[in-house]
């Protein structure tokens, strides 16, 4: 730390004043404001001064005493590594106690509305973090168009409650075969790409969908969007407070007062049980011969090949069965709101659910509900800073794929070994 | 009738296609020397835009001439954007560079929401309109019942479309630095062995592209006038399919790429359906992903065990 260094350092940092002098002088400096109907410009000079005046001090002190980068990143990747560690000895017992606080959580005291929306919009991400999980996480498939699924999903459950009038339990399935069958459409002709390739062309495929709900008036009802979806019954049991004469509904069967909240708390508990079915189903499938192959094949496609696994069904499977997940938290998506519209599948939510994978650890089951919490909670924090929350929300994309590239639980077991030979 | 009805498409897709060449030149050249799809470069190309139009609004407010002002907001629209090209290279881009394939893109995703969402913050989610800047043109075909109008502007925009071209084309091919860039594109290592800043070529290659986007910027709030802070996504798109139609990592194929691109587009809308002119660019991606997925100039990529 000589006087040499000191002068760098000093350089340095003017050079980065400059840098965001001009970044933000223009952008930040010169807002445009349109009067009657003529753009006019009203300089801002003196936010730019404290952003130049912060970068440029920052710029310095980080110069000056965390200019060791290697220091920095060994503590970092040991905290990511003590996690691990701790989820690994400790998984199934935090598991289960995140399970069974889960089911209690809407009976606690503090539990309102509010936090039971947040709750509800959690599960449903975390549902959808799974699903792709399968195809990002196990098949290593990068999916930048997942949110079409969750899209068709949600339209097909609306369109056969709103024509046929089938219940839930009936347009649920078909949903998701539905789901799975744009799945197989998309994978087919995509199988042959590889890695980022594949990530744009899914990406166009999600917005041809938004375009094709958005132009399609007789059937979607274009971007009005379809209304008047049937919420969800109680196994034929509607939650309405003033029942038809001679209608069953919920409390009236059940003998207790009517609730809003009694529709919340179930839809929290159908979300929760689809959620988990979701995941028990990509654990054991992990286990199958198909799901072995998914992992096989995102290790190495070629050995795999020579090894006589044949990679179009294992992607097409793979494709197909993260899109019916998708597909089912779009009926649910859709039943929950009672409305939806081409406004709710747009390409930031595809990118929502890539971050939490990947955030959390591509393959990391557990990662994915840390993610959500951890995404979904700094997007609520900063509900009324709508487009500061997303300038935070893609700030962390970047600095844990810089600090973390694997994300946060970056290590991971292997879903079968080969035991140790105990003949010793 | 509809021979002059044709040719206006095809003058109006020239034009187009000009524009989403110039941005795809970027996605080509990044891709062809880091091996990354730049996903943030159409976000790059929308604060481009909004450079040039408050360039424009400034110097609307002055007396300087027509051609002096197109010049100075071309320099200062390829300065300042230059600058964020750096920038996000440096900051998300370069940290990321030995980790894993998907680390990149993934970090590109991010820095795309970001300047997407700063932009909105700092300057407004509303619409920007432009006053037109350079106003009149020909007409020709008259008698025929449909008037084939070709304006100044749209010469404009492809003459500088094909003098940067042609500069670009020559620093690629005869300069030292297009030397290094082409050595880096084969071999990293080997190139800094050589003596060779690679990571300086790298931050040049993010500069020429992003001042290239922004000159492309400049002629879309020219061209149509409106512009908001979700332009990138789209054009993004587009000009991506253009560079892999042309052959990714191939500077000519990007712009031959962009050419059709923008004529698809333009004819699609035409004679087809307006609504869905979004989708024929995407149905040529995905065809030509699969038919040729080297482009028309790209070289095979050999996957080697």
């Amino acid at each position: 730390m000589g006087k040499k260094f000191f002068q760098t350092s000093i350089k340095d940092s003017l050079f980065t004043g400059l840098i965001a002098l001009a970044l933000f002088g223009p952008i930040v400096g010169l807002r445009t404001v349109a009067k009657n109907e003529v753009l006019e410009v009203h300089p801002k000079w003196f936010i730019v001064l404290i952003i130049v005046i912060v970068c440029t001090v920052g710029r310095f002190l980080t110069n000056l005493y965390v200019y060791n980068r290697d220091q920095k990143t060994g503590i970092q990747s040991s905290i990511g590594k003590s996690i691990s560690n701790f989820l690994d000895t400790k998984g199934y017992q935090i598991a289960l106690t995140a399970i069974i606080f889960s089911v209690i959580f809407p009976f606690l005291p503090f539990t309102d509305r509010y936090l039971m929306d947040i709750a509800i919009m959690m599960l449903t991400y975390i549902m959808l973090g799974w699903g792709l999980n399968i195809v990002i996480g196990l098949a290593g498939l990068l999916d930048l168009g997942y949110v079409a699924f969750y899209a068709v999903g949600a339209y097909s459950y609306a369109l056969f409650a709103i024509h046929f009038g089938w219940s839930f339990w009936i347009c649920l399935p078909i949903a998701g075969i539905f789901a799975a069958m744009f799945g197989v459409l998309l994978g087919f002709p995509v199988l042959r790409l590889r890695g980022d390739y594949l990530a744009i062309v899914t990406l166009a495929f999600g917005e041809m969908i938004r375009i094709l709900l958005l132009n399609w008036y007789q059937l979607t009802k274009g971007p009005d969007g379809l209304t008047g979806i049937p919420r969800p019954s109680f196994f034929g049991l509607p939650f309405k407070s003033f029942p038809d004469e001679g209608e069953q509904t919920f409390h009236t069967f059940f003998g207790v007062e009517y609730d809003p909240m009694q529709r919340i708390i179930f839809l929290y508990y159908l979300i929760l049980v689809l959620a988990l079915i979701t995941n028990l189903f990509t654990i054991k499938i992990r286990r199958l011969p198909i799901g072995r192959a998914w992992e096989a094949l995102r290790e190495d496609e070629i050995a795999c090949k020579s090894l006589g696994v044949n990679p179009r069904n294992t992607k097409l499977t793979a494709f197909a069965i993260g899109a019916m997940f998708g597909g089912f938290a779009g009926s649910f998506f859709a039943t929950r709101q009672a409305f939806i519209s081409p406004e709710s599948f747009t390409f930031i939510e595809s990118a929502i659910i890539v971050a939490i994978v990947v955030l959390g650890g591509m393959g990391s089951q557990t990662g994915v509900v840390l993610a959500t919490v951890f995404l979904i909670g700094l997007i609520e924090v900063f509900r009324d800073f709508e487009s500061y929350r997303m300038i935070a929300f893609g700030g962390a994309m970047v600095l844990i794929m810089i600090f973390r590239p694997r994300g946060i639980l970056a290590t991971r077991k292997p879903t079968i070994t080969l035991e140790k030979s105990s003949s010793k | 009738m509809d021979t002059a009805y044709f040719l206006q498409q095809l003058i109006n897709g020239v034009t187009l296609g000009s524009v989403y060449g110039l941005i795809a030149i970027g996605y080509t050249m990044v891709y062809g020397i880091i091996g990354m799809i730049n996903f943030a470069h159409g976000d790059i190309f929308m604060v481009g835009a909004f450079i040039a139009l408050i360039s424009f609004i400034l110097f609307a407010l002055t007396s300087i001439a027509l051609p002096i002002v197109l010049l100075l907001t071309l320099l200062i629209a390829m300065v300042f954007t230059a600058c964020y090209g750096w920038t996000v290279e440096k900051l998300a881009y370069k940290p990321l560079r030995k980790s894993f394939r998907l680390a990149p893109l993934i970090s590109a995703l991010g820095m795309s929401i970001v300047l997407q969402n700063y932009v909105q913050a700092a300057q407004g989610a509303r619409i920007k309109t432009l006053q037109p800047v350079i106003q009149g043109g020909f007409t020709f075909m008259e008698d025929t019942g449909f008037t084939v109008s070709l304006s100044y502007l749209q010469i404009f925009i492809i003459l500088v479309t094909i003098v940067l071209m042609a500069v670009f084309t020559l620093l690629i091919t005869r300069t030292a630095l297009g030397r290094a860039q082409r050595a880096c594109e084969q071999d990293r290592t080997m190139t800094a062995l050589m003596g060779i800043n690679v990571d300086r070529t790298i931050s040049i290659t993010f500069i020429i592209g992003s001042s290239l986007a922004s000159v492309a910027g400049m002629m879309f709030v020219m061209y149509y006038g409106v512009i908001d802070f979700y332009i990138g996504f789209l054009a993004g798109i587009k000009a991506f399919t253009a560079a892999v139609l042309g052959g990714i990592g191939s500077v000519p194929g990007a712009m031959l790429g962009g050419l059709l691109i923008g004529l698809i587009e333009v004819f699609w809308s035409g004679y087809i359906s307006i609504e869905y002119k979004d989708i024929a660019a995407f149905t040529v991606l995905v065809v030509v992903l699969i038919f040729f997925p080297t482009g028309f100039l790209g070289k095979p990529d050999i996957e080697k065990v």
